[in-house]
């Protein structure tokens, strides 16, 4: 396959260059300004920019248990869909990842995909934070992390030696902090409109804490730490001091907290009822200044889909999280590089070379010769209007419907492969 | 001009808004007084209470306002455990929609419930009273006992005391008097005053009885003891000390009048002294039947009244 006339981002060296790629057997071979070939197939993206294919290292595809809110499949192509070539899908499911055999279906489930889905396991047995999961099991079945996300592990001696494990067989740590008594059943961001609304708040010192334990574990046990979704000033200046430390702790931000804020919540809207919450906007800026300054790694979606009758709820019975793949290049695109808040080869570096560096991934995260050909053509001009019928995943619970975005993945190649293509009347 | 589907908070209102309904409720009152407290205005439509937390005071007051102005009114009582048998709110929404129903007053346990009810019915909906967010109606009554008693509402100094955090009185109370031109102070214990409250507009005082010489008017809220095991309270022995309307309390004004004002029920000998609520100052009663004529007169202008309050 060669791909024609691209704007082509390289993200390491950070420059955007016209190009022609030419792919072989599912491998990057020769990058050049102008390749000729008659023997192959030839697509020409003219006006359109190639960048590598996104990795998200934090998305629940609800299989199994849940699949009447996102399966495997669906979720891959919601993922496709959304420009990414590379999932880590994360154990809130049921039964959850404590041992091999959940790995395992997995891996047979999506073998057949073309999307490279990496598997993260428990911290502990059934993610109740009482018992070690079975580690070395884990490993070995091919899990890349560990992680209790959505429930912190609360017991200190379990969350020491779970990390003790985790540095001897090198897995990288998730941890979704939040102190459960100081969050208190807070539905959102505790502050001016938790008070006005009159909903329980969650504390930003409840995500605080939990940060500050948790390095101090890392610092004990010298394991790999993956903040995930940071939400605050607080977490992102105790992630920076880790790292000056020398400790290996990254972190990550989801789209949505570095585009809206707790104010959003005014109406009840439960699509936006996410854990964390969204908060104000000067912890939203020091997220962006945190992502800039290169304290925050890695941007993830935290793609959580709900069925909409689990969502059309009261707002306390509804429950935590918003789907995020399909959506979460155009929002950024439009929000954050349109409005010059970032650019576009810095926002690519935290969704493809620095995931898949975490996640060590090789021959992934950037378009180099001798790389894999994971590739996303994005139409930069493209504008669409969120809308349920647009979305291709299972659920519709994403906080964007209605707004117009800009910048949409048009094509994505996994592999050499054309795994997705967005098919648009009287688009081309 | 009151050009509103739902009543759904103080918050949404202009003060020209409220200013409208005080005004309506002004006549609705004097049809309360009458011997044949009846007028056809509201024939034929259908008013229904939904309650999913009992409250035999605020229903029987949203029914009678519906039954002076002629409408036809259904009372649901939603109890918890009809909720486990798997009945949806939207549900219940819908088979009440189904059966004709036009306004729908709803009282939840949770925040937001009658926006959510608003955005998902062709009903005109109501709140009286969701979780700890609003309770317009209960406001309004009390804007008018003070109007009604001190004749305006502007340049007053109102204080609110008692358990701010939990209290849906306490909000709409606020937006309604910062609305109207009022001073507002909450007072209470420190852990039950919510974060940043003072950005409403608000002053916080922990001390009452500073807050008590401050005063014009007090609000007195309603302690719910059950909330003692969540940790907010120390003791009820010691909240009586501290934030309990006393007779002591009040002696030390040295004559000064205060305008009492509580939402009901009346936890005598916790947050209010049988002394003070049966003393001239207190209006418990006058609120009760001026939380009818409230009612009549938000009824009578989301069925499309107008202002003129010429409801004969
Ligand atoms: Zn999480």
């Amino acid at each position: 396959m060669l791909i024609k006339n691209g704007n082509v981002v390289m993200v390491e060296d950070g420059k955007i260059r016209k190009m022609d790629v030419l792919i072989d057997k599912g491998i990057i071979v020769e990058i050049s300004p102008e390749i000729n070939r008659s023997d192959v197939e030839v697509i020409d993206i003219e006006g359109k920019f190639l960048i590598p294919g996104l990795i998200d290292m934090h998305v629940h595809f609800r299989d199994p248990g849940y699949t009447h809110k996102e399966d495997i499949h669906s979720g891959s192509n919601a993922a496709l869909a959304g420009g990414f070539t590379g999932v880590l899908m994360m154990p809130n499911t049921d039964p959850p990842p404590d041992n091999a055999t959940v790995i395992y279906y997995w891996k047979e489930k999506s073998k057949s995909i073309p999307l490279n889905i990496l598997f993260s396991g428990c911290i502990t047995k059934n993610r109740a934070g009482k018992e070690l999961s079975k580690f070395y099991e884990l490993k070995e079945a091919g899990a890349v992390a560990i992680t209790d996300d959505g429930n912190w592990v609360a017991d200190g001696a379990v969350f020491r030696h779970a990390m003790e494990y985790a540095a001897a067989l090198d897995l990288l740590v998730i941890t979704h902090p939040e102190e459960p008594t100081i969050a208190n059943r807070g539905v959102i961001n505790e502050g001016y409109w938790s008070t006005v609304l009159g909903l329980r708040g969650i504390p930003k010192a409840a995500e605080n804490i939990a940060i500050y334990r948790d390095i101090e574990i890392a610092k004990m046990t010298g394991a790999k730490l993956h903040v995930a979704h940071l939400s605050t000033a607080e977490g992102v200046r105790l992630v920076a001091a880790a790292k000056k430390l020398g400790l290996k702790v990254t972190a990550e931000v989801t789209p949505h907290h570095l585009v809206l804020t707790d104010e959003a919540l005014a109406g009840y809207d439960t699509n936006l009822k996410v854990n964390p919450p969204l908060r104000e906007a000067e912890e939203q800026k020091a997220l962006l200044k945190g992502l800039l300054e290169g304290v925050i790694d890695v941007i993830a979606t935290d793609h959580a889909p709900h069925a909409s009758y689990e969502k059309n709820v009261e707002f306390n019975d509804a429950p935590f999280g918003i789907e995020g793949l399909e959506t979460a290049f155009p929002v950024l695109y439009t929000e954050l590089v349109l409005k010059k808040k970032i650019t576009l080869e810095k926002l690519l570096l935290k969704m493809t070379v620095n995931p898949a560096k975490i996640l060590q991934l090789p021959k992934q995260g950037d378009i180099k010769k001798g790389n894999y050909a994971n590739l996303t053509v994005i139409d930069p001009k493209l504008t669409l209007k969120v809308s349920e019928e647009l979305l291709v995943g299972k659920s519709k619970n994403n906080p964007f419907l209605g707004r117009t975005l800009t910048g949409w993945p048009v094509m994505t190649v996994y592999q050499g492969i054309v795994a997705y293509q967005r098919l648009l009347k009287g688009v081309q | 001009m009151v050009k509103r589907k739902h009543l759904l908070g103080l918050q949404e209102l202009s003060k020209e808004e409220i200013n409208t309904i005080l005004d309506i409720a002004r006549p609705m009152r004097d049809i309360i007084m009458r011997d044949i407290k009846k007028v056809p205005t509201l024939r034929g439509k259908t008013v229904a209470t939904l309650f999913y937390e009992p409250s035999t005071r605020t229903r029987s007051s949203f029914e009678l306002a519906a039954k002076f102005l002629s409408a036809d009114t259904l009372s649901i009582n939603v109890s918890s455990s009809s909720v486990q048998k798997g009945e949806s709110l939207i549900d219940t929404i819908r088979t009440l929609e189904a059966m004709g129903v036009e306004i729908i007053a709803v009282r939840h346990q949770q925040s937001g419930v009658p926006k959510f009810i608003s955005l998902n019915t062709k009903m005109s909906v109501i709140n009286a009273g969701d979780g700890f967010h609003e309770h317009p109606t209960q406001a309004l009554l009390d804007l008018f006992t003070i109007k009604q008693k001190l004749y305006k509402i502007e340049g007053l100094k109102v204080a609110i005391i008692g358990d701010i955090y939990h209290s849906r009185v306490a909000r709409s109370n606020i937006w309604g008097l910062l609305k109207l031109g009022a001073e507002v102070t909450v007072c209470g214990p420190p852990s039950l005053i919510p974060v940043e409250i003072e950005k409403l507009g608000v002053r916080v005082e922990i001390n009452l009885q500073r807050t008590l010489e401050w005063a014009d008017v007090v609000n007195v809220l309603r302690i719910q003891k059950e909330r003692q095991d969540a940790g907010y309270l120390t003791t009820l022995d010691e909240y009586r000390d501290w934030y309990g309307l006393t007779q002591e309390k009040l002696e030390k004004l040295k004559g000064k009048k205060l305008l009492i004002l509580h939402p009901g029920p009346l936890n005598r000998g916790v947050e209010i002294d049988d002394y003070v609520a049966d003393s001239p100052n207190a209006v418990v009663n006058e609120q009760v039947t001026n939380g009818v004529a409230v009612r009549m007169a938000v009824l009578y202008l989301l069925a499309g009244g107008n202002e003129s309050g010429n409801v004969d």
